[in-house]
């Protein structure tokens, strides 16, 4: 899986420095869209909860990359992250919040608004 | 905390529309991923591996070939209705609906090959030719959870290999065996990778 491809150059591009543009485009959540991130709420999407070795397992992705970004969309207030005990180990549970659905719902909107526009003559 | 407002490169519509396309299909496929994880159940393969050990020492008691035989067609239903119904729990855990996620195309295309496999035990009974039944169930078997877990974790497509791998054995080894190779699979293949399926992919 390509989690760890190149960033796209929708997000490297400074907003400051785009361009006027000519037709409206929707603006794209940052957060979401990195590609490791995007990842991690599309599986929260369609299988929640999880814990932090399942979503590792589904992800194929190291501890420190999964939970850096796990962090940043918990900050986002995207994720919710309970920790609890499992007999003596610990285990992290995450699910998306509402707010978290709504965001990744609104962001697959922005992405077909994109293919719309692209198809216009 | 930064905004989440960045703006859409106002360049090219087009290759903007083609990112936007890989950027779907990326989600799609990391969600069907997400789902399979959970469609194949773990506790629920070693029940039903249990369940075929138990076949196995019962069907050493058989005295006909017809007994054998029904003893192991009680244990494919009994099989069949654990599986159906640990795939029920184990999708009902994790919010994914059971008739319209990978659980279902699980379920389908687990079905098809054991059909098969149905309609093959009968025209070998009434041919007299049963030796061949338990290579036959296990290649049938391992079929079908080859091409069922084709879209889940790997470890479910491995598996059915593993079945594939015994049924030809099987079928090239003596008929005295027969029994002995369905208990190792049915009963041992199925059990350990219900345990690394149950441990690694939650349950």
């Amino acid at each position: 899986m390509g989690v760890q491809s190149p960033r796209s150059k929708v997000q490297s591009q400074p907003r400051s420095s785009a361009p006027p543009r000519k037709r409206a485009l929707p603006d794209l959540d940052r957060v979401i869209h990195e590609r490791m991130r995007l990842a991690i709420v599309s599986t929260l999407a369609a299988n929640s909860p999880l814990s932090f070795n399942e979503l590792k397992a589904v992800l194929g992705a190291t501890d420190g990359n999964l939970s850096v970004h796990a962090r940043r969309l918990e900050e986002a207030g995207y994720l919710a992250c309970s920790k609890s005990f499992e007999g003596r180990v610990p285990k992290t549970e995450y699910r998306l919040t509402p707010e978290g659905r709504r965001a990744f719902e609104k962001y697959l909107g922005h992405l077909e608004a994109l293919v719309r526009t692209a198809r216009k003559p | 905390m930064e905004k989440p407002t960045l703006q859409a490169v106002p360049g090219e519509p087009r290759a903007l529309g083609s990112q936007a396309i890989d950027n779907l299909r990326f989600i799609r496929e990391t969600m069907e991923r997400a789902s399979s994880f959970t469609a194949v159940p773990g506790w629920g393969g070693v029940a039903m591996g249990a369940s075929a050990l138990l076949a196995a020492g019962l069907s050493l008691l058989a005295r006909t070939p017809e007994e054998w035989l029904g003893i192991w067609l009680a244990e494919a239903f009994l099989a069949v209705a654990i599986g159906v119904w640990a795939i029920t729990r184990k999708a009902r855990r994790a919010n994914i609906p059971l008739f319209a996620g990978p659980a279902r195309r699980f379920l389908l295309t687990l079905s098809a090959p054991l059909a098969a496999g149905a309609l093959a035990t009968l025209a070998l009974q009434r041919a007299g030719q049963m030796q061949f039944l338990p290579g036959l169930w296990l290649l049938f078997y391992g079929t079908a959870v080859v091409t069922g877990g084709a879209f889940a974790v790997r470890i479910v497509p491995v598996m059915g290999l593993g079945f594939m791998l015994l049924g030809t054995i099987a079928l090239f080894a003596p008929q005295s065996w027969g029994t002995a190779f369905l208990a190792a699979g049915f009963g041992g293949l199925q059990i350990v990778f219900g345990v690394l399926i149950a441990k690694r992919y939650g349950g």
